[in-house]
């Protein structure tokens, strides 16, 4: 009874202040995206509402582990951005929260679907598909063939020019295996990454670092998300990027609520802020060229065009999962990268 | 009224505990405590924010009630003299229990109720939960630990002397809390796995091929652990020679630029961490301008050597090599011309005296110089991620079990374990290597002499090393300053300021200035913690020297041992361990500035006992013996005696913590926050994204910060002398 009786106490205060204090709103903002666009969103919210944001960028890896630390006592509100396996394993964990946002109606089917695919813990905000990049004059230099497709990494005069992120630290690199086990069959998709492991120079840590690396002419090719290769060469470094011809997988970069969020109602207001064509139209001005789910987003001219590149049809569900992820990266661990280069 | 006064310093501490109790709410604020939101929000009845008292009085948290007693006993006593028996039992009765309780509470009841199982079982649910202590807390946690001091001293320990039992119990009890209390936590975790603790899966994990395969004698890789343990030797002896060289250059040759030397040589202290990574890809990278340049003239092909072990070590050698010569220059001065010039007068030839009296005489400086190359390489981080190619090493395998796609909390922490395994045998290593043997050659007995050149066929080789070392750095730091001010390295060299405006960009508007550039955000946290952490970390580390020089007291040696320990574990492994113990109550810092400041002062606070332990051992204890027996106590002679003669020891911790603070990113990557990000991992993700030009800017705008700051130390604390012994060379 006492204890009833304090909490409507409290509920009366909570409410009383919130109206005495309006401009005290805010969220804790956990952002996987690039830092400039993290910081874009950011502002831009806090413009658009009034809310104070606090913002932390680490990558979705990062991020999962730090909510999942968290679970018992979470800090966060919102996480935005980063690709979408993390947010359903999360989602798979029940460290999200569910929520069905009055903008669903404005978004692409793919959006949707990734949210089905979670009991609506998630949504998908931007997709991006996998291909590489290279250095045009790195290339030329070494008098190389141009690349066009996947199996052509494998030819062994591209022997030490390759990079690519490490699947067990990266989930680009994740989403490059299991898109080539998906697009080969799991024994020919294997069989893919062993020819390839001969050709990488380095396994890098970080997903975009590969073509990062080809950027500042440290590597040729960089197997890595599209729209990160387009950054760079909308950068001015000498980029060019290749949709490889057999098709390919692709990531769908997501947003979701953190379960026990603290300010869950500027939560949801972010949420449904994040998924409006002026919220999504941000990305152009940090060079982010993703595919945006809100139909009414505007694309740039530099994006890849989604209609050109082969699709794979792509199992998040199954892949997004903790245990295939886990038997995938084994097998990779074993078989692949313990063969000599 | 005059009864009551005889106990001034109990009365203090038990109006902090009345206050801790009935005024300052008990819990931690999640606004933040200073920004006194709280006050206007209901204090003192919201539940949030309330006192205990208020809390007990409204029925909630009882288990908080039992602490009444412990803070009611001691006032019954406060008439009784100090040598009555009661008086000290009674507050040892309840500072101990009241304490004990605090603690058993604090672990015992967390978010969800009972936070173990067999509390459950025993009592049944709670129903109810706590979060983190705050203020509250801490001043009854703190006016109980010295009520027990003052009972302890009352009975007669350390000469009944209530200061120095209090400043033992208090650096005892922060050290327990902040350093054995968060590595125990992480070595539980070791052997924990989703279904409670498992010896197997330990050992699947410690013996994993990933950390100690042999591949690489056979064209494969080798394992993490094996890798991180032969870099860390290689750098322990590259940057003991190096520093050596430099402090032989500089004592005992005629070379005329000593002062250059010494600038380069501190030039990579304050030099952020992977700096020298970078500058090193843009000048030795696939399409580096030195690569590139003699591909052009030597038509060789440019290869990525440089990723891998290499690179590392080079960025190491160069990161680390000032420190060494830190350390031996000292050791090189302190070797007193007495014993050589004897050698010499005895016909030994420069060469003979060097190798069998001065070089001897440096073997304490040696072994430390490569403990510290040794540690300082273990634990490296940045270097090894900018640079590490396919070459895995602890630190970085640390941090990616962590953050990885992979997320292995018990991997992390078996590989902490590791790595602490490593720096601690090293540390044992050098304590036995060192040995119990006499290096003293400073006595009291005047040691006028002059150091004897090294002789000719040593100087010149070391000259030349020298000056090579020399030209590569300013060539390194040459390349970065360059660095901050080109469009696109290596793509775009035109001249622009563009990185120092996004970076540090300032508006005027109607309201004040507004801190527009991306950067300001976290260099201001990054001063504001650094400020915080150095003073902290000077006075809690000439605490505990002076506790070590000057007094004697049962368990010195486990002491000394406890405040030494957290310079043998790697940031990296403090960084987890924070994480996993300070995440859950009761002391629930994660997230919040403290938690970075506790890091900084722990870190660094061995620097801080080391440097005082080395003035302190020159100052004679008559000086505190007269001051005592003229009547004054012990805290008043630390503080008018010899206090004021420490002015170099507080120099070097307030420098080194501050520097170490803007820094370090080992530990920090781990603690920062939305709140309190720190410049060194705003840099680092600046570094992620390829866009080198602001991280260069801003490290270039931190090493100047630095410079300054360290300037505006010295004349704070006044001038330094080092040169005592020209003081005594009239006499000599």
């Amino acid at each position: 009874m006492k204890r009833i009786v304090s909490l409507i106490g409290a509920l009366l205060f909570v409410t009383v202040s919130s109206i005495g204090a309006a401009s005290a709103d805010k969220l804790t903002y956990y952002c996987s995206a690039e830092e400039d666009w993290c910081q874009l969103m950011a502002r831009s919210f806090e413009d658009a509402t009034g809310i104070d944001v606090n913002m932390t960028r680490k990558s979705s890896g990062e991020t999962f582990a730090q909510i999942r630390a968290e679970s018992s006592n979470p800090k966060g509100d919102v996480w935005w951005g980063g690709t979408g396996d993390p947010h359903l394993q999360a989602a798979e964990e029940d460290l999200t929260e569910v929520y069905v946002s009055p903008m669903r109606d404005q978004l692409h089917p793919w959006a949707i679907s990734q949210a089905e695919s979670a009991d609506n813990k998630t949504i998908g905000i931007y997709s991006g598909a996998l291909g590489y990049g290279y250095n045009t004059d790195l290339l030329a230099a070494n008098n190389l063939p141009e690349p066009a497709c996947w199996k052509d990494l494998l030819k062994p005069e591209y022997k030490g020019h390759v990079q690519m992120a490490n699947p067990n630290s990266s989930g680009t690199a994740y989403t490059t295996l299991a898109s080539m086990v998906q697009l080969f069959g799991e024994d020919e998709g294997f069989e893919f990454m062993k020819a390839l492991h001969k050709n990488i120079n380095q396994y890098t840590k970080s997903g975009s670092a590969p073509i990062k690396a080809a950027g500042r002419g440290e590597s040729t090719i960089g197997i890595v998300f599209m729209h990160d290769a387009v950054k760079q060469a909308v950068n001015g470094f000498p980029i060019k990027v290749v949709a490889p011809c057999e098709g390919t997988g692709y990531e769908i970069g997501s947003m979701s609520i953190i379960k026990g969020a603290r300010n869950l109602e500027e939560a949801k207001k972010f949420y449904d802020w994040a998924l409006s064509a002026e919220a999504q139209n941000l990305a152009l001005q940090v060079n982010s060229f993703q595919i945006m789910s809100n139909v009414d987003a505007m694309s740039s001219d530099s994006a890849p065009d989604m209609s050109m590149i082969k699709l794979i049809d792509y199992d998040f569900l199954k892949y997004g999962s903790s245990a295939e992820r886990k038997r995938l990266l084994q097998k990779w661990d074993e078989e692949v990268s313990t063969l000599p280069q | 009224m005059k009864e009551i006064s005889i106990h001034p310093v109990l009365v203090f501490w038990l109006a902090i505990g009345w206050i801790g109790f009935i005024v300052l709410p008990w819990y931690g604020i999640e606004d933040g405590f200073f920004g006194l939101e709280w006050l206007l929000d209901g204090y003192p009845f919201e539940l949030d924010y309330a006192p205990a008292a208020f809390l007990i009085a409204a029925g909630e948290k009882l288990w908080l009630a039992p602490l009444i007693v412990a803070l009611v006993a001691p006032l019954l006593v406060l008439n009784r003299r100090k040598t009555e028996a009661t008086y000290s039992r009674v507050l040892i009765a309840s500072g101990g229990l009241g304490f004990a309780w605090l603690i058993a509470q604090g672990f015992g009841i967390g978010i969800r109720g009972y936070s173990t199982d067999w509390l459950v079982f025993l009592l049944g649910e709670l129903g109810d939960r706590q979060f983190g202590m705050g203020y509250g807390g801490l001043l009854v946690a703190s006016s109980f630990l010295f009520m027990l001091t003052q009972g302890i001293a009352a009975r007669g320990a350390v000469n009944g002397d209530v200061f120095v039992v209090g400043t033992i119990g208090g650096i005892v009890a922060i050290v327990t809390i902040f350093v054995f209390f968060p590595i125990t936590k992480m070595l539980s975790s070791a052997f924990s796995s989703d279904s409670g603790y498992s010896v197997l899966e330990f050992a699947s994990k410690m013996f994993d091929d990933r950390l100690w395969g042999l591949a690489c004698l056979s064209g494969g890789r080798c394992g993490a652990a094996l890798n991180s343990l032969f870099l860390a030797i290689l750098i322990g002896t590259l940057t003991t020679l190096l520093g050596l060289t430099f402090a032989l250059v500089v004592t005992r040759t005629g070379f005329r630029h000593k002062r250059l030397l010494r600038a380069l040589t501190v030039l990579p202290i304050i030099t952020p961490p992977f700096v020298i990574g970078l500058a090193l890809i843009l000048l030795f990278g696939l399409s580096g301008s030195i690569t590139v340049f003699l591909a052009d003239v030597f038509g060789t092909q440019p290869t990525r050597w440089l990723y891998g072990l290499p690179g590392i070590a080079i960025a190491q050698t160069l990161a680390y090599t000032p420190i060494a010569f830190l350390v031996l220059i000292g050791v090189v001065e302190g070797v007193s011309p007495s014993m050589e010039e004897a050698a010499q007068t005895l016909r030994a030839s420069r060469w003979h005296t060097f190798r069998t009296v001065s070089l001897p005489l440096m073997r304490p400086g040696l072994a430390n110089a490569f403990l510290l190359g040794f540690i300082e390489s273990m634990a490296d981080f940045g270097n090894p991620l900018v640079l590490g190619g396919n070459f895995d090493v602890l630190s970085t395998e640390i941090f990616f079990a962590i953050v990885g796609a992979q997320y292995d909390q018990g991997r992390a922490a078996v590989l902490a374990m590791i790595l602490l395994f490593f720096t601690l045998s090293a540390f044992y290593a050098q304590r036995k290597f060192v040995g119990r043997k006499s290096y003293t050659t400073i006595s009291g007995k005047g040691d006028a002499g002059i150091h004897p050149l090294i002789p000719a066929g040593l100087a010149i080789p070391v000259l030349v090393i020298a000056a090579i070392w020399a030209l590569f750095t300013a060539v390194v730091y040459g390349m970065i300053v360059y660095g901050s001010f080109v469009e696109l390295w290596g793509v775009n060299n035109t001249v622009t300021f563009k990185h120092y405006v996004t970076a540090f960009s300032v508006r005027l508007e109607d309201s004040g200035i507004r801190w527009s550039g991306a950067a300001w955000d976290s260099f201001w946290t990054t001063i504001k913690i650094a400020i915080i952490a150095a003073p902290l970390t000077a006075i809690v580390g000439l605490i505990t020297a002076y506790l070590l020089t000057r007094q004697s007291f049962p368990g010195k040696n486990s002491f000394e041992f406890g405040t030494m320990l957290s310079f043998a574990i790697p940031g990296t492994v403090i960084g987890v361990s924070y994480i996993l113990a300070f995440n859950v109550p009761p002391i629930e810092i994660t997230g919040t500035g403290v938690i970075l400041v506790v890091s900084f002062v722990f870190r660094n606070m061995p620097v801080g006992v080391r440097a005082g332990i080395a003035s302190m051992s020159q100052i004679d204890r008559s000086l505190d013996e007269s001051s005592l027996t003229l009547g004054a106590n012990s805290w008043q002679t630390f503080r008018r005696v010899i206090l004021p003669l420490l002015r170099p020891a507080i120099l070097a911790a307030l420098v080194f913590s501050f520097v170490r603070a803007m820094t370090a990113i080992s530990a920090v990557i781990f603690l920062v926050s939305a709140e309190y990000d720190m410049a060194t991992s705003y840099i680092i993700g600046r570094v992620e994204n390829n866009d080198y030009g602001l991280a260069i800017a801003y490290s270039t705008t931190l090493i100047v910060v630095m410079l300054t700051a360290v300037g505006i130390f010295q004349l704070l604390v006044g001038q330094v002398r080092i040169g005592r012994r020209t003081e005594f060379a009239p006499a000599g």
